[in-house]
Protein backbone atom coordinates (compact mmCIF):
# COMPACT_ATOMS: atom_id res chain seq x y z
CA UNK A 1 0.00 0.00 0.00
CA UNK A 2 1.19 3.32 -1.19
CA UNK A 3 0.37 6.59 0.44
CA UNK A 4 0.92 10.03 -1.06
CA UNK A 5 1.19 12.99 1.09
CA UNK A 6 0.40 15.72 -1.54
CA UNK A 7 -0.89 19.60 -1.80
CA UNK A 8 -1.80 21.80 -4.37
CA UNK A 9 0.63 24.79 -2.38
CA UNK A 10 3.79 24.46 -0.96
CA UNK A 11 4.72 24.76 2.56
CA UNK A 12 0.80 23.91 4.07
CA UNK A 13 2.36 20.94 6.02
CA UNK A 14 3.23 17.83 3.54
CA UNK A 15 6.51 17.03 5.08
CA UNK A 16 5.31 17.32 9.22
CA UNK A 17 2.48 15.35 8.23
CA UNK A 18 4.27 12.41 6.27
CA UNK A 19 6.86 12.57 8.54
CA UNK A 20 5.19 12.23 11.76
CA UNK A 21 2.67 9.31 9.99
CA UNK A 22 5.51 7.17 9.34
CA UNK A 23 6.33 7.81 12.60
CA UNK A 24 3.11 6.56 14.33
CA UNK A 25 2.70 4.17 11.88
CA UNK A 26 5.93 2.54 12.33
CA UNK A 27 4.89 1.89 15.54
CA UNK A 28 2.27 -0.89 14.31
CA UNK A 29 3.77 -1.18 10.60
CA UNK A 30 6.79 -1.89 8.42
CA UNK A 31 6.82 1.74 7.09
CA UNK A 32 9.09 2.81 4.18
CA UNK A 33 9.53 6.44 3.29
CA UNK A 34 9.92 7.70 0.16
CA UNK A 35 10.99 11.48 -0.35
CA UNK A 36 9.85 12.18 -3.84
CA UNK A 37 10.17 16.20 -3.58
CA UNK A 38 13.74 15.31 -5.33
CA UNK A 39 14.24 19.10 -6.00
CA UNK A 40 14.13 20.00 -2.16
CA UNK A 41 13.91 16.95 -0.42
CA UNK A 42 13.81 17.81 3.03
CA UNK A 43 12.18 14.54 5.29
CA UNK A 44 15.45 13.45 5.78
CA UNK A 45 16.17 17.03 8.33
CA UNK A 46 13.70 15.49 10.25
CA UNK A 47 13.64 11.97 10.13
CA UNK A 48 17.55 12.07 10.20
CA UNK A 49 18.30 8.46 8.52
CA UNK A 50 21.24 6.88 8.97
CA UNK A 51 22.25 6.63 4.81
CA UNK A 52 23.50 3.00 4.23
CA UNK A 53 23.70 3.15 0.23
CA UNK A 54 23.78 5.77 -2.43
CA UNK A 55 23.84 5.16 -6.18
CA UNK A 56 24.00 7.96 -9.15
CA UNK A 57 20.84 8.11 -11.06
CA UNK A 58 19.82 9.05 -14.92
CA UNK A 59 18.03 9.02 -17.65
CA UNK A 60 18.77 7.41 -21.02
CA UNK A 61 19.15 9.46 -23.69
CA UNK A 62 20.21 9.09 -27.62
CA UNK A 63 23.12 9.31 -29.31
CA UNK A 64 23.41 9.33 -32.76
CA UNK A 65 26.25 7.75 -35.12
CA UNK A 66 26.16 10.74 -37.96
CA UNK A 67 27.63 7.61 -39.86
CA UNK A 68 24.38 5.81 -40.47
CA UNK A 69 21.94 8.13 -39.94
CA UNK A 70 20.32 9.01 -42.80
CA UNK A 71 18.74 12.48 -41.59
CA UNK A 72 15.31 11.05 -42.36
CA UNK A 73 13.65 13.04 -39.41
CA UNK A 74 11.40 9.96 -37.92
CA UNK A 75 13.08 10.28 -34.36
CA UNK A 76 12.92 14.29 -34.42
CA UNK A 77 9.23 13.99 -35.63
CA UNK A 78 8.22 11.45 -32.84
CA UNK A 79 9.75 13.23 -29.54
CA UNK A 80 7.51 14.93 -28.00
CA UNK A 81 9.82 16.91 -26.23
CA UNK A 82 11.09 18.40 -29.28
CA UNK A 83 14.95 17.20 -28.45
CA UNK A 84 15.93 16.37 -31.45
CA UNK A 85 16.35 18.50 -34.11
CA UNK A 86 17.21 16.85 -38.16
CA UNK A 87 18.64 18.82 -40.89
CA UNK A 88 19.73 18.02 -44.25
CA UNK A 89 23.62 16.90 -43.04
CA UNK A 90 22.70 16.32 -39.21
CA UNK A 91 20.99 15.47 -36.00
CA UNK A 92 21.78 17.52 -33.13
CA UNK A 93 20.01 16.45 -29.88
CA UNK A 94 19.32 18.30 -26.86
CA UNK A 95 20.13 15.81 -24.01
CA UNK A 96 18.74 18.20 -21.12
CA UNK A 97 15.24 18.21 -22.91
CA UNK A 98 15.18 14.52 -22.90
CA UNK A 99 12.93 12.43 -21.06
CA UNK A 100 14.29 9.27 -21.55
CA UNK A 101 11.57 7.53 -23.31
CA UNK A 102 13.63 5.14 -25.71
CA UNK A 103 11.14 6.44 -28.90
CA UNK A 104 13.84 7.67 -30.79
CA UNK A 105 15.47 4.73 -30.82
CA UNK A 106 13.03 1.98 -31.42
CA UNK A 107 11.47 4.58 -34.87
CA UNK A 108 15.02 5.06 -36.71
CA UNK A 109 14.93 2.41 -39.15
CA UNK A 110 18.84 2.59 -39.35
CA UNK A 111 19.35 1.81 -35.79
CA UNK A 112 21.76 4.58 -36.05
CA UNK A 113 20.58 5.69 -32.39
CA UNK A 114 22.12 3.92 -28.68
CA UNK A 115 20.92 4.82 -25.88
CA UNK A 116 23.62 6.79 -22.87
CA UNK A 117 23.00 7.37 -19.37
CA UNK A 118 23.47 10.40 -18.88
CA UNK A 119 23.65 11.13 -14.64
CA UNK A 120 20.79 13.29 -13.38
CA UNK A 121 20.97 12.97 -9.60
CA UNK A 122 21.76 10.64 -6.61
CA UNK A 123 19.42 7.99 -4.93
CA UNK A 124 19.99 7.82 -1.29
CA UNK A 125 18.68 4.91 1.13
CA UNK A 126 19.23 4.49 4.62
CA UNK A 127 17.29 3.49 7.48
CA UNK A 128 15.83 6.05 10.51
CA UNK A 129 14.38 3.88 13.29
CA UNK A 130 12.10 1.21 12.20
CA UNK A 131 11.48 3.23 9.10
CA UNK A 132 13.27 2.52 5.97
CA UNK A 133 14.25 5.50 4.05
CA UNK A 134 14.76 6.77 0.10
CA UNK A 135 14.83 10.01 -1.29
CA UNK A 136 16.32 11.27 -4.55
CA UNK A 137 18.42 14.49 -4.63
CA UNK A 138 18.11 15.78 -8.71
CA UNK A 139 21.46 17.32 -9.99
CA UNK A 140 21.53 21.63 -9.49
CA UNK A 141 20.66 23.01 -12.71
CA UNK A 142 18.64 19.57 -13.74
CA UNK A 143 15.10 20.54 -15.33
CA UNK A 144 13.82 17.17 -15.79
CA UNK A 145 13.04 15.65 -12.36
CA UNK A 146 10.21 13.12 -13.44
CA UNK A 147 12.61 9.97 -14.30
CA UNK A 148 14.42 10.54 -11.12
CA UNK A 149 11.29 10.60 -8.96
CA UNK A 150 10.41 7.85 -10.81
CA UNK A 151 13.38 5.96 -9.66
CA UNK A 152 12.64 6.64 -5.97
CA UNK A 153 9.09 4.92 -6.28
CA UNK A 154 10.92 2.19 -8.05
CA UNK A 155 12.10 1.66 -4.40
CA UNK A 156 9.12 0.82 -2.95
CA UNK A 157 8.93 -2.98 -1.16
CA UNK A 158 5.32 -4.09 -1.64
CA UNK A 159 5.17 -6.00 2.11
CA UNK A 160 5.57 -2.49 3.54
CA UNK A 161 3.23 0.64 4.25
CA UNK A 162 5.18 2.98 1.60
CA UNK A 163 4.77 6.85 2.71
CA UNK A 164 5.73 9.40 -0.90
CA UNK A 165 6.33 12.74 0.14
CA UNK A 166 4.99 14.35 -3.16
CA UNK A 167 7.00 16.94 -4.25
CA UNK A 168 4.22 20.66 -4.28
CA UNK A 169 2.29 21.66 -6.98
CA UNK A 170 -0.08 19.87 -9.80
CA UNK A 171 2.62 19.51 -12.24
CA UNK A 172 4.58 16.96 -13.79
CA UNK A 173 6.43 15.67 -10.99
CA UNK A 174 3.43 15.08 -8.56
CA UNK A 175 1.78 13.47 -11.42
CA UNK A 176 4.83 11.48 -11.28
CA UNK A 177 4.22 10.61 -7.75
CA UNK A 178 0.80 10.49 -7.48
CA UNK A 179 1.02 8.17 -10.13
CA UNK A 180 2.92 5.23 -8.32
CA UNK A 181 0.31 5.49 -5.25
CA UNK A 182 -2.79 3.44 -4.11
CA UNK A 183 -4.31 6.66 -2.11
CA UNK A 184 -3.48 10.05 -1.21
CA UNK A 185 -3.35 12.70 1.44
CA UNK A 186 -4.04 15.89 0.49
CA UNK A 187 -2.92 18.53 3.04
CA UNK A 188 -4.58 21.79 3.26
CA UNK A 189 -4.79 24.94 5.50
CA UNK A 190 -8.42 26.49 5.90
CA UNK A 191 -7.49 30.09 4.15
CA UNK A 192 -8.97 31.04 0.55
CA UNK A 193 -4.99 30.18 -0.98
CA UNK A 194 -5.43 26.51 1.02
CA UNK A 195 -9.15 25.89 -0.56
CA UNK A 196 -7.71 27.81 -4.06
CA UNK A 197 -4.62 25.28 -4.22
CA UNK A 198 -7.04 22.08 -2.79
CA UNK A 199 -9.33 22.91 -5.54
CA UNK A 200 -6.70 22.47 -7.83
CA UNK A 201 -5.48 19.31 -6.26
CA UNK A 202 -8.74 17.78 -6.23
CA UNK A 203 -9.01 18.56 -10.33
CA UNK A 204 -5.80 16.06 -10.83
CA UNK A 205 -6.77 13.44 -8.16
CA UNK A 206 -9.99 13.19 -9.92
CA UNK A 207 -8.37 12.47 -13.30
CA UNK A 208 -6.32 10.13 -11.88
CA UNK A 209 -8.96 8.22 -10.25
CA UNK A 210 -7.16 8.09 -6.62
CA UNK A 211 -9.00 7.48 -3.60
CA UNK A 212 -8.42 10.09 -1.25
CA UNK A 213 -9.05 12.03 1.96
CA UNK A 214 -8.05 16.08 3.56
CA UNK A 215 -5.71 16.43 6.28
CA UNK A 216 -6.76 20.30 7.34
CA UNK A 217 -3.45 21.96 8.80
CA UNK A 218 -3.67 24.61 11.26
CA UNK A 219 -7.11 23.58 11.31
CA UNK A 220 -8.07 26.22 14.06
CA UNK A 221 -6.77 29.33 12.18
CA UNK A 222 -8.52 30.52 8.81
CA UNK A 223 -12.04 29.50 8.18
CA UNK A 224 -14.53 26.83 8.00
CA UNK A 225 -14.13 26.76 3.80
CA UNK A 226 -12.12 24.10 3.52
CA UNK A 227 -14.32 21.81 5.86
CA UNK A 228 -17.43 22.94 3.71
CA UNK A 229 -15.46 22.58 0.40
CA UNK A 230 -15.03 19.16 1.61
CA UNK A 231 -18.27 18.40 2.67
CA UNK A 232 -19.98 19.93 -0.39
CA UNK A 233 -18.01 17.31 -2.67
CA UNK A 234 -18.13 14.71 -0.29
CA UNK A 235 -14.47 14.38 0.26
CA UNK A 236 -13.53 12.45 4.02
CA UNK A 237 -11.42 14.58 6.40
CA UNK A 238 -8.74 12.18 7.49
CA UNK A 239 -7.60 14.88 10.46
CA UNK A 240 -6.86 17.70 11.29
CA UNK A 241 -3.81 19.30 13.59
CA UNK A 242 -3.76 22.42 15.73
CA UNK A 243 -1.99 25.17 15.31
CA UNK A 244 0.54 25.00 17.81
CA UNK A 245 3.86 27.17 17.98
CA UNK A 246 5.78 24.27 20.26
CA UNK A 247 5.35 22.43 16.64
CA UNK A 248 6.79 25.00 14.84
CA UNK A 249 9.88 25.20 17.11
CA UNK A 250 10.71 21.54 17.28
CA UNK A 251 10.36 21.83 13.16
CA UNK A 252 12.76 24.44 13.25
CA UNK A 253 14.92 22.16 15.11
CA UNK A 254 14.39 18.87 12.90
CA UNK A 255 12.56 17.07 15.23
CA UNK A 256 9.15 15.48 15.03
CA UNK A 257 5.82 16.86 16.30
CA UNK A 258 5.38 13.35 17.49
CA UNK A 259 8.21 13.78 20.14
CA UNK A 260 7.95 17.31 21.13
CA UNK A 261 3.79 17.83 21.40
CA UNK A 262 1.87 15.03 22.85
CA UNK A 263 -1.39 16.44 22.10
CA UNK A 264 -0.08 16.09 18.04
CA UNK A 265 0.58 12.57 18.48
CA UNK A 266 -3.36 12.22 18.44
CA UNK A 267 -3.68 14.20 14.79
CA UNK A 268 -1.43 11.45 13.82
CA UNK A 269 -2.84 8.56 15.20
CA UNK A 270 -6.43 9.53 13.91
CA UNK A 271 -5.11 10.08 10.26
CA UNK A 272 -3.43 6.63 10.34
CA UNK A 273 -6.26 4.54 11.76
CA UNK A 274 -8.17 6.28 8.66
CA UNK A 275 -5.56 4.99 6.27
CA UNK A 276 -5.88 1.56 8.18
CA UNK A 277 -9.63 1.44 8.02
CA UNK A 278 -9.64 1.93 4.20
CA UNK A 279 -7.83 -1.76 4.21
CA UNK A 280 -5.47 -3.11 2.26
CA UNK A 281 -2.37 -1.85 4.95
CA UNK B 1 17.71 34.24 -51.15
CA UNK B 2 15.08 33.68 -48.73
CA UNK B 3 14.89 35.44 -45.88
CA UNK B 4 12.50 34.53 -42.76
CA UNK B 5 11.14 37.67 -40.47
CA UNK B 6 9.22 36.40 -37.20
CA UNK B 7 5.72 38.47 -36.64
CA UNK B 8 3.28 38.78 -34.81
CA UNK B 9 0.67 39.51 -37.87
CA UNK B 10 0.08 38.28 -41.39
CA UNK B 11 1.30 40.02 -43.98
CA UNK B 12 4.28 42.95 -44.44
CA UNK B 13 2.54 45.55 -42.98
CA UNK B 14 2.57 43.32 -39.30
CA UNK B 15 4.97 43.93 -36.70
CA UNK B 16 8.45 42.44 -35.92
CA UNK B 17 7.63 39.32 -33.39
CA UNK B 18 10.15 39.76 -30.48
CA UNK B 19 9.98 35.68 -30.00
CA UNK B 20 11.59 33.37 -32.12
CA UNK B 21 10.42 29.58 -31.40
CA UNK B 22 7.01 30.86 -30.32
CA UNK B 23 6.42 33.66 -32.89
CA UNK B 24 3.03 34.05 -34.19
CA UNK B 25 4.17 33.18 -37.79
CA UNK B 26 6.85 33.60 -40.36
CA UNK B 27 6.96 35.69 -43.07
CA UNK B 28 9.41 33.89 -46.23
CA UNK B 29 10.78 36.55 -48.62
CA UNK B 30 12.38 36.03 -51.33
CA UNK B 31 14.99 39.21 -51.71
CA UNK B 32 15.31 38.33 -55.46
CA UNK B 33 12.02 38.25 -56.80
CA UNK B 34 10.54 40.09 -53.64
CA UNK B 35 7.64 37.60 -53.36
CA UNK B 36 6.69 36.26 -49.80
CA UNK B 37 4.78 33.70 -48.24
CA UNK B 38 3.17 33.39 -44.97
CA UNK B 39 4.38 30.47 -42.58
CA UNK B 40 2.15 29.65 -40.21
CA UNK B 41 3.64 28.37 -36.17
CA UNK B 42 0.43 26.71 -34.55
CA UNK B 43 2.45 23.60 -33.74
CA UNK B 44 5.86 24.85 -32.35
CA UNK B 45 3.65 27.73 -30.60
CA UNK B 46 1.75 25.30 -28.32
CA UNK B 47 5.10 22.95 -27.91
CA UNK B 48 5.87 21.84 -24.39
CA UNK B 49 9.26 22.72 -24.75
CA UNK B 50 11.82 22.83 -27.47
CA UNK B 51 9.88 25.48 -29.65
CA UNK B 52 12.93 27.24 -30.99
CA UNK B 53 14.68 23.60 -31.71
CA UNK B 54 11.70 22.37 -33.70
CA UNK B 55 11.12 26.22 -35.03
CA UNK B 56 14.35 26.33 -36.72
CA UNK B 57 14.21 22.96 -37.99
CA UNK B 58 11.30 23.97 -40.02
CA UNK B 59 12.77 26.92 -41.35
CA UNK B 60 15.98 24.87 -42.17
CA UNK B 61 13.55 22.73 -44.30
CA UNK B 62 12.36 25.84 -45.73
CA UNK B 63 15.06 26.72 -47.04
CA UNK B 64 15.58 30.00 -45.44
CA UNK B 65 19.61 31.64 -45.41
CA UNK B 66 18.65 34.18 -42.91
CA UNK B 67 16.22 34.95 -39.84
CA UNK B 68 15.14 38.29 -38.95
CA UNK B 69 13.89 38.20 -35.05
CA UNK B 70 13.82 40.35 -31.23
CA UNK B 71 15.71 37.37 -29.87
CA UNK B 72 17.55 34.03 -30.13
CA UNK B 73 17.91 31.48 -27.10
CA UNK B 74 21.17 29.10 -27.34
CA UNK B 75 19.34 26.01 -28.33
CA UNK B 76 17.44 27.99 -31.27
CA UNK B 77 21.09 29.27 -32.43
CA UNK B 78 22.51 25.88 -31.95
CA UNK B 79 20.23 24.41 -34.80
CA UNK B 80 20.06 27.55 -36.96
CA UNK B 81 23.82 27.57 -37.24
CA UNK B 82 24.49 24.25 -37.81
CA UNK B 83 22.00 24.52 -40.89
CA UNK B 84 24.18 27.39 -41.95
CA UNK B 85 20.95 29.96 -41.01
CA UNK B 86 22.10 33.67 -40.25
CA UNK B 87 20.64 35.49 -37.68
CA UNK B 88 20.39 38.63 -37.03
CA UNK B 89 18.60 39.15 -33.64
CA UNK B 90 17.70 42.50 -31.74
CA UNK B 91 15.32 43.52 -34.91
CA UNK B 92 11.87 45.46 -33.67
CA UNK B 93 9.37 47.59 -35.58
CA UNK B 94 7.86 46.53 -39.16
CA UNK B 95 8.09 43.88 -41.21
CA UNK B 96 8.67 45.96 -44.39
CA UNK B 97 11.26 48.06 -42.81
CA UNK B 98 13.23 45.06 -41.00
CA UNK B 99 13.49 43.77 -44.78
CA UNK B 100 14.56 46.81 -46.39
CA UNK B 101 17.19 47.28 -43.07
CA UNK B 102 18.31 44.05 -44.07
CA UNK B 103 18.56 44.48 -48.36
CA UNK B 104 20.06 47.63 -47.42
CA UNK B 105 23.00 45.76 -45.08
CA UNK B 106 21.80 47.74 -42.15
CA UNK B 107 21.89 44.51 -39.61
CA UNK B 108 24.97 42.70 -38.94
CA UNK B 109 24.61 38.98 -37.93
CA UNK B 110 24.30 37.41 -34.52
CA UNK B 111 27.33 35.46 -33.38
CA UNK B 112 25.48 33.76 -30.66
CA UNK B 113 22.59 33.69 -29.00
CA UNK B 114 21.11 37.03 -27.42
CA UNK B 115 19.15 35.63 -24.46
CA UNK B 116 19.47 32.88 -22.83
CA UNK B 117 17.57 29.56 -22.51
CA UNK B 118 14.75 29.04 -20.59
CA UNK B 119 15.97 26.73 -18.64
CA UNK B 120 19.12 28.29 -17.37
Amino acid sequence: MKIAVASGKGGTGKTTISTNLARVLSGSHKVQYLDCDVEEPNAHLFLHPQITSRRDAGVLVPQIDESICTSCGKCAEFCYFNAIACLANTTITFHELCHGCGGCAMVCPERAITEIERPIGVIECGISGEIEFVHGRLNIGEAISVPLIRQVIGHARPDRVVIMDAPPGTACPVVGTLKGADKAVLVAEPTAFGLHDLTLAMDLIRELSLPCGVFINQFDIGDDRVERFCEANDIPIWGRLAHDRRIAEAYSRGMLAVDAVPEAAASFESLASELLRGGGL
Amino acid sequence: MKICITTSGQDMDAQVDPRFGRAQAFIIFDTESGDWQLLANSVNLNAVQGAGIQTAQMLAKAGVSAVLTGHCGPKAFRVLDAAGIKVYSGVSGGVSEAVEAFKNGQLSAAGGPDVQGHWQ
